[in-house]
Protein backbone atom coordinates (compact mmCIF):
# COMPACT_ATOMS: atom_id res chain seq x y z
CA UNK A 1 0.00 0.00 0.00
CA UNK A 2 2.68 2.20 1.15
CA UNK A 3 4.66 1.58 -1.84
CA UNK A 4 1.71 2.62 -4.30
CA UNK A 5 1.38 5.66 -2.45
CA UNK A 6 5.43 6.20 -3.00
CA UNK A 7 5.68 5.17 -6.45
CA UNK A 8 2.62 7.63 -7.59
CA UNK A 9 3.78 10.47 -6.02
CA UNK A 10 7.46 9.36 -7.45
CA UNK A 11 6.11 9.08 -10.91
CA UNK A 12 4.13 12.31 -10.47
CA UNK A 13 6.79 14.61 -9.15
CA UNK A 14 8.78 13.42 -11.98
CA UNK A 15 6.74 13.56 -14.55
CA UNK A 16 5.82 17.64 -13.74
CA UNK A 17 9.59 18.61 -13.43
CA UNK A 18 10.23 16.73 -16.73
CA UNK A 19 7.04 18.99 -18.14
CA UNK A 20 8.16 21.92 -16.45
CA UNK A 21 11.88 21.51 -18.29
CA UNK A 22 9.62 20.52 -21.75
CA UNK A 23 8.56 23.72 -21.60
CA UNK A 24 11.47 25.64 -21.45
CA UNK A 25 12.54 23.76 -24.77
CA UNK A 26 9.25 23.82 -26.96
CA UNK A 27 7.36 27.11 -25.95
CA UNK A 28 8.30 29.90 -28.38
CA UNK A 29 8.75 33.38 -26.52
CA UNK A 30 10.66 33.73 -23.35
CA UNK A 31 7.53 35.58 -21.18
CA UNK A 32 5.95 32.11 -21.83
CA UNK A 33 8.67 30.45 -21.54
CA UNK A 34 8.80 31.25 -17.76
CA UNK A 35 5.22 29.81 -17.18
CA UNK A 36 6.69 25.92 -17.70
CA UNK A 37 9.12 25.95 -15.00
CA UNK A 38 7.95 28.20 -11.75
CA UNK A 39 4.32 25.86 -11.88
CA UNK A 40 4.94 22.52 -13.25
CA UNK A 41 8.59 22.18 -11.21
CA UNK A 42 7.15 23.83 -7.58
CA UNK A 43 4.43 20.66 -7.78
CA UNK A 44 6.83 18.49 -9.35
CA UNK A 45 9.86 18.93 -6.39
CA UNK A 46 7.02 19.04 -3.96
CA UNK A 47 5.71 15.82 -4.66
CA UNK A 48 9.20 14.55 -4.74
CA UNK A 49 9.78 16.13 -1.41
CA UNK A 50 6.50 14.88 0.06
CA UNK A 51 7.45 11.47 -1.19
CA UNK A 52 10.83 11.66 0.67
CA UNK A 53 9.04 12.80 3.76
CA UNK A 54 6.60 9.61 3.57
CA UNK A 55 9.81 7.67 2.80
CA UNK A 56 12.20 8.08 5.43
CA UNK A 57 9.60 9.33 8.31
CA UNK A 58 8.71 5.23 7.82
CA UNK A 59 11.78 3.91 7.23
CA UNK A 60 13.44 5.18 10.45
CA UNK A 61 11.73 5.44 13.74
CA UNK A 62 11.31 9.05 14.09
CA UNK A 63 9.32 11.62 11.73
CA UNK A 64 11.61 13.10 9.69
CA UNK A 65 9.60 16.23 8.16
CA UNK A 66 12.86 18.55 7.30
CA UNK A 67 11.93 18.33 3.40
CA UNK A 68 8.98 20.45 4.09
CA UNK A 69 11.53 23.31 4.95
CA UNK A 70 12.76 22.88 0.90
CA UNK A 71 9.26 22.43 -0.29
CA UNK A 72 8.18 26.11 1.47
CA UNK A 73 11.34 27.69 0.59
CA UNK A 74 10.75 26.32 -3.40
CA UNK A 75 6.86 27.53 -2.75
CA UNK A 76 8.08 31.13 -1.64
CA UNK A 77 10.89 31.79 -3.76
CA UNK A 78 9.85 30.64 -7.33
CA UNK A 79 6.97 33.32 -7.67
CA UNK A 80 9.63 35.95 -6.68
CA UNK A 81 12.40 35.00 -8.88
CA UNK A 82 9.95 34.88 -11.30
CA UNK A 83 9.19 38.25 -10.77
CA UNK A 84 12.74 39.54 -10.97
CA UNK A 85 13.02 37.46 -14.22
CA UNK A 86 10.23 38.79 -15.99
CA UNK A 87 11.32 42.58 -15.00
CA UNK A 88 14.33 41.86 -15.82
CA UNK A 89 12.89 40.83 -19.24
CA UNK A 90 11.03 43.61 -19.37
CA UNK A 91 13.66 46.24 -19.17
CA UNK A 92 15.67 44.94 -21.86
CA UNK A 93 12.91 44.66 -23.81
CA UNK A 94 13.09 41.24 -24.84
CA UNK A 95 10.34 40.64 -27.70
CA UNK A 96 7.14 38.93 -27.02
CA UNK A 97 4.49 36.86 -28.54
CA UNK A 98 1.88 39.58 -26.61
CA UNK A 99 1.88 43.36 -27.01
CA UNK A 100 3.83 44.85 -24.10
CA UNK A 101 1.53 47.95 -22.74
CA UNK A 102 4.14 50.87 -23.85
CA UNK A 103 3.56 53.42 -21.82
CA UNK A 104 3.97 50.56 -18.70
CA UNK A 105 7.65 50.14 -19.63
CA UNK A 106 8.41 53.70 -20.23
CA UNK A 107 7.30 54.28 -16.93
CA UNK A 108 9.30 52.29 -15.20
CA UNK A 109 12.58 53.86 -17.57
CA UNK A 110 11.71 57.13 -16.91
CA UNK A 111 11.41 56.94 -13.08
CA UNK A 112 14.44 55.02 -13.42
CA UNK A 113 16.75 57.99 -15.33
CA UNK A 114 15.20 59.92 -12.85
CA UNK A 115 16.54 58.59 -10.14
CA UNK A 116 19.60 57.97 -11.43
CA UNK A 117 19.77 61.44 -12.60
CA UNK A 118 19.06 62.41 -8.78
CA UNK A 119 21.20 60.27 -7.58
CA UNK A 120 23.87 62.62 -9.49
CA UNK A 121 23.03 65.21 -7.65
CA UNK A 122 23.29 64.25 -4.23
CA UNK A 123 19.14 63.66 -3.60
CA UNK A 124 17.85 60.89 -3.95
CA UNK A 125 14.12 60.20 -3.19
CA UNK A 126 12.81 57.48 -5.13
CA UNK A 127 9.21 57.98 -3.45
CA UNK A 128 8.26 61.26 -4.51
CA UNK A 129 9.26 60.89 -8.60
CA UNK A 130 6.17 61.11 -9.99
CA UNK A 131 4.94 58.47 -12.50
CA UNK A 132 3.09 58.13 -15.58
CA UNK A 133 -0.91 56.51 -15.10
CA UNK A 134 -1.05 53.85 -17.16
CA UNK A 135 -4.68 53.82 -19.11
CA UNK A 136 -6.27 50.30 -18.05
CA UNK B 1 8.83 -2.00 -7.66
CA UNK B 2 9.66 1.15 -5.96
CA UNK B 3 12.98 0.33 -7.05
CA UNK B 4 11.82 -0.06 -10.12
CA UNK B 5 9.36 3.73 -10.45
CA UNK B 6 12.72 5.34 -8.84
CA UNK B 7 14.99 4.44 -12.11
CA UNK B 8 12.17 5.23 -14.38
CA UNK B 9 11.71 8.97 -12.69
CA UNK B 10 15.22 9.20 -12.58
CA UNK B 11 15.52 9.01 -16.36
CA UNK B 12 12.84 11.32 -16.62
CA UNK B 13 14.72 14.16 -14.26
CA UNK B 14 17.74 13.32 -16.31
CA UNK B 15 16.12 14.31 -19.34
CA UNK B 16 14.47 17.49 -17.29
CA UNK B 17 17.92 18.26 -16.85
CA UNK B 18 19.68 17.91 -20.89
CA UNK B 19 16.48 19.71 -22.06
CA UNK B 20 17.35 22.91 -19.73
CA UNK B 21 21.12 22.55 -20.53
CA UNK B 22 19.90 23.17 -24.27
CA UNK B 23 18.18 25.84 -23.32
CA UNK B 24 20.89 27.33 -21.25
CA UNK B 25 22.91 26.37 -23.93
CA UNK B 26 21.03 28.12 -27.41
CA UNK B 27 18.83 30.67 -25.36
CA UNK B 28 18.71 33.45 -27.31
CA UNK B 29 18.51 36.32 -24.80
CA UNK B 30 20.42 36.45 -21.58
CA UNK B 31 17.27 36.52 -19.35
CA UNK B 32 16.44 32.67 -21.04
CA UNK B 33 19.83 31.32 -19.53
CA UNK B 34 19.20 32.69 -16.70
CA UNK B 35 16.09 30.82 -16.97
CA UNK B 36 17.79 27.61 -17.65
CA UNK B 37 20.14 27.97 -15.04
CA UNK B 38 16.72 28.32 -12.16
CA UNK B 39 15.50 25.20 -13.88
CA UNK B 40 18.59 23.58 -13.62
CA UNK B 41 18.58 24.48 -9.66
CA UNK B 42 15.22 22.54 -9.41
CA UNK B 43 15.89 19.91 -11.73
CA UNK B 44 19.01 19.24 -9.48
CA UNK B 45 17.14 19.39 -6.20
CA UNK B 46 14.65 16.91 -7.58
CA UNK B 47 17.37 14.37 -8.48
CA UNK B 48 19.16 14.71 -4.95
CA UNK B 49 15.73 13.85 -3.47
CA UNK B 50 15.67 11.14 -6.03
CA UNK B 51 19.16 9.39 -4.97
CA UNK B 52 18.17 9.96 -1.70
CA UNK B 53 15.22 7.29 -2.03
CA UNK B 54 17.09 5.56 -3.94
CA UNK B 55 20.51 4.94 -1.80
CA UNK B 56 18.47 4.98 1.50
CA UNK B 57 20.48 8.00 3.23
CA UNK B 58 19.12 11.56 4.42
CA UNK B 59 22.16 13.02 3.88
CA UNK B 60 21.25 14.68 0.64
CA UNK B 61 18.71 17.34 2.47
CA UNK B 62 21.52 19.14 3.77
CA UNK B 63 22.62 19.96 -0.01
CA UNK B 64 18.93 20.18 -1.65
CA UNK B 65 18.57 22.59 0.85
CA UNK B 66 21.87 24.63 0.00
CA UNK B 67 21.33 24.66 -3.67
CA UNK B 68 17.59 25.95 -3.32
CA UNK B 69 18.87 28.92 -1.39
CA UNK B 70 22.16 29.32 -3.64
CA UNK B 71 19.73 28.97 -7.03
CA UNK B 72 17.80 31.30 -5.45
CA UNK B 73 19.88 34.38 -4.44
CA UNK B 74 21.90 33.65 -7.77
CA UNK B 75 18.85 34.13 -9.93
CA UNK B 76 17.68 36.92 -8.09
CA UNK B 77 21.42 38.33 -8.10
CA UNK B 78 21.67 37.79 -12.07
CA UNK B 79 18.12 39.01 -12.99
CA UNK B 80 19.39 42.45 -10.70
CA UNK B 81 22.18 42.97 -12.98
CA UNK B 82 20.55 42.66 -15.92
CA UNK B 83 17.85 45.69 -14.34
CA UNK B 84 20.41 47.87 -12.82
CA UNK B 85 23.91 46.90 -14.62
CA UNK B 86 25.00 46.44 -10.88
CA UNK B 87 23.74 44.46 -8.10
CA UNK B 88 24.54 45.69 -4.30
CA UNK B 89 23.98 49.32 -4.74
CA UNK C 1 5.36 43.92 24.18
CA UNK C 2 6.73 46.07 22.02
CA UNK C 3 10.55 46.63 23.06
CA UNK C 4 10.82 43.17 24.24
CA UNK C 5 8.91 41.19 21.26
CA UNK C 6 9.11 43.59 18.74
CA UNK C 7 7.44 40.74 15.96
CA UNK C 8 4.98 38.96 17.49
CA UNK C 9 4.52 36.41 14.35
CA UNK C 10 8.00 35.95 13.58
CA UNK C 11 8.79 34.06 16.70
CA UNK C 12 6.55 31.22 16.26
CA UNK C 13 7.48 30.96 12.59
CA UNK C 14 11.25 30.82 13.26
CA UNK C 15 10.61 28.32 16.23
CA UNK C 16 9.72 26.00 13.89
CA UNK C 17 11.17 26.54 10.89
CA UNK C 18 14.22 25.56 13.50
CA UNK C 19 12.62 22.72 14.76
CA UNK C 20 12.39 21.76 10.77
CA UNK C 21 15.70 22.43 10.16
CA UNK C 22 17.18 19.83 13.62
CA UNK C 23 14.27 17.43 12.34
CA UNK C 24 14.04 16.47 15.83
CA UNK C 25 11.20 17.94 18.45
CA UNK C 26 13.11 17.40 22.01
CA UNK C 27 12.28 19.48 24.52
CA UNK C 28 15.57 21.16 24.45
CA UNK C 29 15.38 22.20 20.71
CA UNK C 30 11.57 23.54 21.19
CA UNK C 31 13.27 26.03 24.06
CA UNK C 32 16.33 26.86 21.34
CA UNK C 33 13.79 27.37 18.77
CA UNK C 34 12.12 29.84 20.98
CA UNK C 35 15.09 31.18 21.90
CA UNK C 36 16.22 32.09 18.72
CA UNK C 37 12.79 33.37 17.79
CA UNK C 38 12.82 35.79 20.17
CA UNK C 39 16.67 37.00 19.28
CA UNK C 40 16.50 37.08 16.15
CA UNK C 41 13.87 39.59 15.38
CA UNK C 42 15.57 41.73 18.13
CA UNK C 43 18.46 41.84 15.50
CA UNK C 44 17.06 42.34 12.74
CA UNK C 45 14.03 44.80 13.76
CA UNK C 46 15.13 47.65 11.37
CA UNK C 47 14.46 45.34 8.51
CA UNK C 48 10.94 44.92 9.40
CA UNK C 49 9.68 48.65 9.61
CA UNK C 50 5.90 47.79 8.65
CA UNK C 51 4.11 46.57 11.57
CA UNK C 52 1.65 43.05 10.37
CA UNK C 53 -1.52 42.20 11.73
CA UNK C 54 -3.30 39.40 10.96
CA UNK C 55 -7.40 40.77 11.45
CA UNK C 56 -9.13 37.46 10.43
CA UNK C 57 -6.60 34.18 11.12
CA UNK C 58 -9.82 31.98 9.62
CA UNK C 59 -9.99 33.90 6.04
CA UNK C 60 -6.18 33.44 6.03
CA UNK C 61 -6.49 29.44 6.68
CA UNK C 62 -9.06 29.16 3.82
CA UNK C 63 -6.95 31.31 1.57
CA UNK C 64 -4.07 28.93 2.11
CA UNK C 65 -6.68 26.23 1.53
CA UNK C 66 -7.32 27.83 -1.74
CA UNK C 67 -4.43 28.49 -2.81
CA UNK C 68 -2.42 24.63 -2.26
CA UNK C 69 -5.54 23.49 -4.71
CA UNK C 70 -5.25 26.55 -7.23
CA UNK C 71 -1.36 25.75 -7.28
CA UNK C 72 -2.62 21.88 -8.09
CA UNK C 73 -4.84 22.48 -10.58
CA UNK C 74 -2.26 25.71 -12.06
CA UNK C 75 0.09 22.85 -12.77
CA UNK C 76 -2.54 20.67 -15.20
CA UNK C 77 -3.16 23.45 -16.84
CA UNK C 78 -0.04 24.43 -17.62
CA UNK C 79 1.26 20.85 -18.27
CA UNK C 80 -1.81 20.25 -20.45
CA UNK C 81 -0.76 23.66 -22.54
CA UNK C 82 2.88 22.41 -23.19
CA UNK C 83 1.88 19.27 -24.26
CA UNK C 84 -0.40 20.47 -26.88
CA UNK C 85 0.20 22.66 -29.71
CA UNK C 86 2.44 25.21 -28.77
CA UNK C 87 1.86 27.53 -31.52
CA UNK C 88 -2.15 28.01 -30.39
CA UNK C 89 -1.40 29.65 -27.34
CA UNK C 90 -2.11 33.35 -27.24
CA UNK C 91 -0.35 34.67 -24.15
CA UNK C 92 -1.49 38.31 -23.04
CA UNK C 93 -0.24 41.28 -20.63
CA UNK C 94 -2.98 42.89 -18.46
CA UNK C 95 -2.52 45.76 -16.68
CA UNK C 96 -4.40 45.34 -13.44
CA UNK C 97 -5.39 48.27 -11.00
CA UNK C 98 -4.13 47.30 -7.38
CA UNK C 99 -7.06 48.07 -3.88
CA UNK C 100 -3.98 47.18 -1.67
CA UNK C 101 -2.09 49.52 0.18
CA UNK C 102 0.42 47.02 2.93
CA UNK C 103 3.58 46.00 1.13
CA UNK C 104 3.27 42.48 2.59
CA UNK C 105 -0.43 42.09 0.59
CA UNK C 106 0.90 43.32 -2.46
CA UNK C 107 3.87 41.06 -2.31
CA UNK C 108 1.11 37.62 -1.25
CA UNK C 109 -0.92 38.83 -3.72
CA UNK C 110 1.61 39.10 -6.26
CA UNK C 111 3.25 35.47 -5.47
CA UNK C 112 -0.16 33.93 -5.65
CA UNK C 113 -0.54 35.22 -9.14
CA UNK C 114 2.32 33.83 -10.47
CA UNK C 115 1.81 30.26 -8.63
CA UNK C 116 -2.04 29.99 -9.76
CA UNK C 117 -3.37 28.81 -13.79
CA UNK C 118 -1.69 30.63 -16.17
CA UNK C 119 -1.05 34.01 -14.82
CA UNK C 120 2.65 35.33 -14.30
CA UNK C 121 3.23 39.30 -11.81
CA UNK C 122 5.85 40.78 -14.29
CA UNK C 123 5.82 44.13 -12.83
CA UNK C 124 4.93 47.00 -10.08
CA UNK C 125 4.52 50.05 -11.07
CA UNK C 126 6.72 52.16 -8.93
CA UNK C 127 3.28 54.31 -7.35
CA UNK C 128 2.32 50.08 -6.30
CA UNK C 129 -1.11 51.07 -8.23
CA UNK C 130 -0.45 48.47 -10.83
CA UNK C 131 0.84 45.26 -11.85
CA UNK C 132 1.33 44.13 -14.53
CA UNK C 133 0.40 40.48 -15.13
CA UNK C 134 1.35 38.26 -18.10
CA UNK C 135 -1.63 35.55 -18.42
CA UNK C 136 -0.22 32.33 -20.33
CA UNK C 137 -3.71 31.60 -22.66
CA UNK C 138 -6.16 34.22 -22.37
CA UNK C 139 -8.25 36.41 -24.60
CA UNK C 140 -10.68 37.72 -22.01
CA UNK C 141 -8.75 40.27 -19.95
CA UNK C 142 -11.58 42.14 -18.33
CA UNK C 143 -12.81 38.56 -17.01
CA UNK C 144 -9.28 37.53 -15.97
CA UNK C 145 -9.02 41.25 -14.04
CA UNK C 146 -12.22 40.39 -12.45
CA UNK C 147 -11.93 36.74 -10.91
CA UNK C 148 -8.36 37.90 -9.62
CA UNK C 149 -9.71 40.34 -7.73
CA UNK C 150 -12.64 38.40 -6.52
CA UNK C 151 -10.66 35.09 -5.36
CA UNK C 152 -7.31 36.67 -4.23
CA UNK C 153 -7.03 39.82 -3.57
CA UNK C 154 -10.39 40.75 -1.68
CA UNK C 155 -9.71 38.43 0.84
CA UNK C 156 -6.08 39.38 0.63
CA UNK C 157 -7.86 42.95 1.85
CA UNK C 158 -9.35 41.21 4.48
CA UNK C 159 -7.03 39.88 6.14
CA UNK C 160 -4.13 42.10 6.38
CA UNK C 161 -6.18 45.27 6.10
CA UNK C 162 -8.44 47.44 8.46
CA UNK C 163 -11.43 48.08 6.19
Amino acid sequence: MLDYLLSFLILTGAIFTFIGSLGLVRLKDFYTRLHGPTKATTLGVGCLLIASTVYFSTRDAGVSLHEILITLFLLITAPVSAHMLAKAALHIEIPSLAKIPENKVSEYKKTRSEVVKQAGRQEVNPSSTETVKPDV
Amino acid sequence: MLEIVILIALALVAAAVAMSFWRLLIGPSVPDRILALDTLYINTIAMLMLLGIHIGSALFFEAALLIALMGFIGTVALSKYLLRGDIIE
Amino acid sequence: MGRLLPHPLLTPILAIVWLLLTNSFDPGQIVMGLLLGWAIPLISIRFWPEKVYIYKPLTLLRYSFLLLFDIIMANFTVARLVLGNPDRIQPAFVVMPLDLTSDLAISLLANSITLTPGTLSAQLSLDRKYLLIHAFNETDTKALVAEIKNRYESPLKEIFEKC
